[in-house]
């Protein structure tokens, strides 16, 4: 193998290894849901190739269950997934190039992958490019074989991993703290977090995602100058 | 449902998923994020979408009855105090899951 990506993988590792775990852990609950319901079992892994995305995945296998409604379930994926939107536009400046590791980046970009390859740089000497695809294949990978294990050998297992998906959370609160804490100034994240409490009370858990995307972005507008000034 | 009609399900998913992924790319040109506005916002959105990801993350999380989301929130807390200690990533990460499970199995003995 290239030296540069074999560098690439072996610094990416450690970074993804707790995401790695978590995405087994939640991989297979996702699985063993899809096979319970009475979905053929390879549908698991098909949807984590196709889709890639956890929350939207557990929606699917309900709608699977239910009656076909295409129009339904395409309203449905774009109120879960719109806040991939959001990634786009602050990736801008570190997705470049114009290959196909730019083309699996985009593909690839979940919200734990945006999470660690918007604030995680990678070590001297290794190429950042690499570095990116390394984390985003590496977590996609373990959803994948999570998935896949989960329809396979997930009514098996005697006991319960559940606990284990506090690992995506406590991901995103250390990656919010080392935010805070490298950048010094919380006005951001103060505006995400109040949007989304604030979304999450009035419209429920079922749609407060665009609410929330919605006030952040009108906050984030409306205080500009205010920040700014403070920076 | 046919497995025609449960492939098209999931295809519809897969497009709606990539679709929200690749739109930024394809309307912003290389240099449109040097604009002021985008800049901006590339610099603020991430804080805003860390904060608001881990109140997703809670959003399954019943505040009105059984423990009161408990668990969850004095984690979370765990997790942050351990990382403002020892700045060390993957140290938060599985402390504050290990104190997670640990709790959640002190609160099944009650």
């Amino acid at each position: 193998m290239d030296n540069k990506v074999a560098k690439a993988y072996k610094a990416a590792l450690p970074v993804s290894s707790p995401i790695m775990a978590g995405f087994m852990a939640i991989g297979l609950s996702c699985g063993l849901l899809t096979v319970v319901n009475g979905l053929p079992g390879w549908y698991a892994p098909l949807m984590s190739v196709v889709i890639y995305g956890g929350s939207l995945e557990f929606v699917t296998i309900a709608m699977l269950v239910g009656p076909f409604a295409p129009l339904e379930t395409a309203v449905m994926a774009l109120m879960i997934q719109s806040r991939h939107l959001f990634y786009g536009i602050s990736m801008l400046g570190r997705y470049l190039g114009r290959d196909w590791r730019k083309a699996y980046l985009i593909y690839s970009l979940s919200d734990e992958t945006f999470s660690i390859n918007r604030s995680v740089d990678p070590p001297e000497g290794v190429d950042r490019t690499w570095f990116m695809v390394a984390v985003s294949s590496l977590n996609q990978v373990s959803w994948v074989a999570g998935t896949a294990m989960g329809a396979l050998v997930g009514p098996m297992i005697p006991f319960d991993v559940s606990g284990l998906g506090f690992v995506m959370t406590a991901l995103f609160t250390v990656i919010l703290v080392e935010n805070i804490l490298k950048e010094g100034r919380p006005y951001f994240a103060l505006i995400g977090f109040v949007s989304a409490v604030v979304c999450l009370a009035v419209f429920g858990s079922g749609s407060f995602l665009i609410p929330t995307l919605v006030l952040m972005l009108v906050l984030l507008l409306l205080f500009r100058k205010k920040i700014e000034r403070k920076v | 449902m046919e497995l025609v009609e449960g492939l098209a399900v999931i295809a519809i998913c897969g497009i709606v998923t990539l679709f929200t992924r690749a739109f930024p790319f394809m309307v912003f040109k290389d240099g449109d994020r040097l604009r002021p506005g985008i800049s901006y916002l590339g610099y603020a959105l991430p804080a805003a979408l860390f904060a608001m990801l881990v109140v997703y993350c809670l959003k399954d999380v019943d505040f009105m009855d059984g423990v009161y989301g408990i668990p969850e929130v004095v984690s979370i807390l765990f997790t942050a105090a351990l990382h403002v200690k020892w700045r060390n990533m993957i140290l938060s990460i599985v402390g504050g899951t290990a104190f997670y499970i640990c709790l959640n199995y002190i609160l099944t003995l009650l």
